[in-house]
């Protein structure tokens, strides 16, 4: 199904997630200043509120970095600089209508493991500056992620399942018919959870709580708040961006042309999620993984039990 | 050509990072340092061919080490590595197990008549690892998950302080139960 692509695909590939994380931010902080501020006045209001990100960025760059005493650089800025890094890795296996960088005959298993490597690295950025509630902040995440990981890789396995193979681009053909989502809601509902979670955005932003001042990312200043909060964005977007391929029918669909509509479902999703942000409070995670673990572990089970039964009798 | 380069880095790379996890003070540095030696071990699995086995062993492991960094932090004394401390004990000991278990395998690798090779690798590996852990393997491989499970099942039965009359009061009554971290189920 896949087709191959050009070399200079690999440059193409970050640039393209940034620019998807940019716009998603600028919208994230339109409704941000909606809410504070009320409708935008005029056009150029509405441009200048969605720049507000940018000007953060331009912020960060020149602000002198701070230190904390006995911090352990070299672990914290791995950790830091984990997080785009694995979500771009991620990414490798995403196709844009009928096209990823790489397809791999196991890219479901891929795109999870370089996921898990984000759980090691918000826990190394909060250990690395010696700092307590930045240190609070790094557990939180590996709770949340005990708590995610396993309904999440669940809700991955059913949709790999449904089309018999761990490659993307056959998870992508097996839908051209009818899309996952559709017969397999209970996966694609955990994936959308999880998919927050696993940016710990939203109602999971637990490990970068107020109440922890910052938590992981407390801190962080400069290039290294950057590039953390950065590839946050960044992992957001792959995770919703995979969301498509697995569950939405990747590029498939009427007269648009495939990338088109992997833009437009990936955009839907990323709206949804950002939607998620400002209609759920933050969870704390004791609550979050008894709830996985009693309702969310045994719904995946149960969905990918009927859809093994389904697959069985084709 | 290029296989063999990256074939050596990553082995150097392992074996290196391997030593270093028995250098590093802090707890944090030696967890992490394992991790990294077995990524590393991952990607020379994928080189051999074997696509899951090697991501496979990428996601567990990270997933692991990020677990085990936890209990390496909670149950070393100075963690952090701030102040000088050996993870070696019984050095010389050690050294003599090390050194006749190298020479064991190693006089093994040069005297064992190794065998032709039979066949050639099947066209998707990943297929008949499934079909072999789904058919032949299906026996062990169900006892040893019960195994897992029993052992997980009474860990945690043995480490809890806490048992069903802490929690629901001495005439199991009580509702929602007495937690102290209530969890989101209302139980």
């Amino acid at each position: 199904m896949s087709e191959a692509v050009p070399p200079w695909a690999v440059v193409i590939l970050p640039i393209a997630l940034v620019s998807v994380a940019v716009v998603t931010v600028g919208f994230d902080a339109v409704l941000s200043a909606a809410a504070v501020r009320g409708r935008p006045g005029s056009l150029r209001e509405l441009g200048f509120r969605a720049a507000a990100p940018l000007r953060e960025v331009l912020r960060l760059l020149v602000q002198p970095s701070r230190r904390t005493t006995a911090a352990d650089t070299a672990l914290g800025r791995i950790g830091v600089v984990l997080v785009p890094v694995a979500a771009v890795l991620a990414g490798a296996v995403l196709p844009l209508g009928f096209r990823s960088l790489s397809d791999p005959t196991v890219g479901i298993v891929w795109f999870n493991a370089m996921e898990a490597l984000a759980w090691a690295a918000v826990w190394l950025t909060g250990w690395g500056p010696n700092s307590a509630l930045s240190l609070i902040g790094g557990y939180r995440f590996l709770a949340q992620g005990l708590a995610y990981e396993l309904p999440h890789m669940f809700a991955i396995t059913t949709a790999a399942l449904g089309a018999e193979s761990l490659q993307v681009g056959e998870v992508v053909a097996a839908q051209d018919g009818l899309w996952f989502a559709v017969w397999m809601p209970v996966a694609f509902f955990v994936y959308l959870l999880s998919a927050m979670a696993m940016s710990f955005w939203g109602p999971f932003g637990h490990p970068l709580g107020r109440d922890a001042a910052g938590g992981a990312a407390m801190e962080l200043s400069g290039v290294d708040r950057l590039v953390f909060l950065g590839g946050r964005w960044l992992l957001m977007v792959v995770t919703a961006g995979v969301s498509v391929p697995l569950f939405l029918g990747g590029g498939h669909g009427p007269l648009l042309p495939a990338w088109a509509w992997t833009l437009v479902k990936t955009a839907l999703v990323l709206a949804a999620l950002v939607a998620g942000r400002r209609l759920l409070p933050t969870l704390r995670m004791e609550r979050y993984t008894e709830f996985a673990w009693l309702v969310l572990v045994p719904a995946t089970l149960l969905q990918a039990l009927v859809v093994a039964v389904v697959v069985l009798n084709r | 050509m290029s296989e063999d380069i990256v074939f050596w880095v990553l082995a150097v790379l392992a074996v290196a990072a391997g030593v270093m996890v028995f250098r590093f003070d802090s707890m944090a540095r030696a967890t992490y340092a394992l991790l990294l030696s077995l990524l590393c071990v991952g990607g020379e699995v994928l080189l051999l061919g074997l696509d899951y086995l090697g991501v496979v062993i990428v996601l567990m492991m990270t997933l692991e080490m990020a677990i085990m960094a936890v209990f390496m932090v909670m149950y070393m004394m100075n963690p952090a590595g701030l102040m000088p401390m050996s993870m070696l004990h019984n050095k010389k000991g050690a050294a003599v197990i090390c050194v006749s278990v190298f020479a064991a395998l190693a006089s093994g690798v040069l005297l064992a008549r190794w065998p032709a090779r039979r066949g050639g690798p099947p066209t998707d590996p990943t297929m008949s690892l499934g079909m072999s852990l789904m058919g032949p393997q299906m026996l062990t491989m169900v006892t040893l998950g019960m195994a897992l499970f029993a052992t997980i099942v009474s860990t945690v039965v043995l480490a809890t302080r806490r048992g069903r009359y802490d929690r629901f009061g001495d005439d199991l009554r009580t509702r929602p139960a007495d937690d102290p971290v209530p969890g989101g189920g209302g139980r």
